[in-house]
């Protein structure tokens, strides 16, 4: 038989201080996985991850791709019988893993593109023509048209060592 | 009636434009005045920013918020996503003094401002059921061509339903209600309430497992013998417009709710921008 592994009640302390404050209260019933729309076309299974966490098993959870697959589409956190605030937990764990390196490219560029102008997606040629035959301004009236607004999102950034997290890619 | 902040967020204004002019134009048949908050940005969306730091996703979030506490009104948005975050961390930040002052030490940094609590984020079909009224829509809207309607609420305009309170995040009728006042007939259809598949960044790293929870989504819409989905969410709409296409066996038109309000009015087509959808809307 193989040895059962130790739990580590350190690294579940940083998950409840990072915003997972509910995870003991999970009984492991399963609702959460039975009501999972992600779960239903993948392996994986949201009851597992939340016993992880709840026994500190770092290492299988914050390398793992299951914790990106949750849609956060709260069904779990809505019929969990525990009132496990399942989603938040999901996202300490999230924010843990980036700091380990954790970070696919395409989530990366995403966040770069904001951390540096403000929005998640680019102003092309073609919006502004299309804006401008609706009747709309053809830059609309955000940090797109107001360097100085701009200029405090990419500070905020800065502040919270952001820009640096994703040049970095976590490491 | 009140003015409200129009936050545009980014996919509305930069990829489905024809929902922010249909909203314009269908706010002010109603008479809700919507200013538009100069200097806004990204909420920033949830699935990404909320994943990698919370802290940066509150203190952008916050600037919004600011903004609109400094024009002395509420925010109104169209977007899920948008409201997830506004809604959320205005909950958060409105409640607890402590991490306010948090979050403001680096506004005041950052931007020189400070946010004080005092803003309400409201989604777009809440505020015109509630502060609009159903009878109000239907009295405006024009002729009478009913299709069957898939309503599909999408996640974050309903839950987490503790903060929300809005509706019954299992048996909603709220959007129901409002489509049927445009005079479609909203149908029953499996797992209504589920997510398009697009949230939580799994669009963007996971393409493959977010198509295959659309199409399950598809399937069950076509089953119930669909005509046309509605949305509420221009997220959702990218999904599900996006990905018949590159699903190929369906073809069945979006509409965002904005949309077929304008539609309903019979306001001019060509200022709701439905020819920019990959899926051809002939309705
Ligand atoms: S539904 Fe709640 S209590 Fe049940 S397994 Fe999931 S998290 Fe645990
Ligand atoms: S919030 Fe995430 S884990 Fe929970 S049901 Fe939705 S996709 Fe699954």
């Amino acid at each position: 038989m193989a040895d059962a592994k130790e739990p580590k009640p350190e690294f579940t302390r940083k998950v409840i201080e990072a915003g997972g404050a509910t995870v003991n209260l999970c009984f492991q019933c399963g609702t959460c996985t039975g009501s999972c729309p992600s779960g239903r076309q993948t392996a994986f299974r949201i009851r597992k991850l939340v016993r992880r966490a709840q026994l500190g098993f770092e290492e299988d959870v914050l390398p793992s791709e299951d914790l990106w697959l949750c849609t956060t589409c709260f069904t779990c956190y809505e019929r969990c019988p525990r009132g496990v605030e399942i989603v938040d937990i999901v996202m300490a764990l999230r924010n843990m893993a980036v700091r380990q390196g954790h970070m696919a490219e395409p989530h990366r560029k995403v966040a770069e593109l904001i951390s540096k102008t403000g929005h998640l997606v680019t102003l092309r040629d073609q919006d502004k023509a299309l804006r401008g035959k609706l009747g709309l301004d053809e830059t609309p009236p955000t940090v797109f048209s107001d360097s100085k607004a701009q200029e405090e999102v990419v500070k905020i950034a800065s502040l919270c060592g952001f820009d640096k997290l994703v040049a970095e890619g976590g490491k | 009636m009140a003015k409200y902040g129009f936050f545009l967020g980014c996919i509305m204004p930069l990829r489905y434009p024809g929902i922010e002019s249909s909203t314009r134009a269908v706010a002010d048949a109603l008479g809700v005045e919507l200013v538009d908050m100069n200097g806004a940005s990204c909420c920033p969306a949830p699935g990404v920013m909320r994943s990698f730091d919370q802290t940066y996703w509150m203190a952008v979030a916050a600037r919004n918020l600011a903004i609109a506490e400094k024009m002395g009104v509420d925010i109104v948005t169209i977007c899920n996503g948008c409201f997830d975050t506004l809604f959320e961390v205005a909950h958060k930040l409105n409640h607890d003094e402590e991490l306010r002052a948090k979050v403001n030490k680096i506004l005041k940094d950052a931007a020189g401002v400070e946010y004080n609590g005092t803003v309400t984020v409201r989604h777009f079909v809440e505020l015109l059921h509630k502060e609009v009224g159903v009878d109000a829509i239907k009295a405006k809207v024009k002729g009478d061509k009913p299709l069957k309607a898939a309503v599909h609420y999408g996640c974050h305009f309903l839950k987490p339903s503790n903060i929300k309170k809005i509706d019954d995040a299992e048996r909603p009728r709220i959007f129901d209600d409002l489509v049927e006042a445009a005079g479609m007939d909203s149908i029953a259809y499996k797992d209504k309430g589920t997510c398009c598949g697009a949230g939580g960044g799994v669009r963007a790293r996971t393409p493959d497992v977010s198509l295959k929870m659309t199409k399950e989504n598809l399937d069950n819409m076509t089953s119930a013998g669909v005509e046309v989905i509605v949305d509420c969410c221009p997220f959702c709409h990218l999904q599900y417009d996006v990905s018949q296409p590159q699903l190929k066996d369906y073809n069945i038109p979006v509409l965002h709710l904005s949309q077929l309000l304008g539609l309903a009015f019979g306001l001019d087509k060509e200022k709701l921008g439905l020819e920019c959808h990959q899926v051809k809307v002939n309705l």
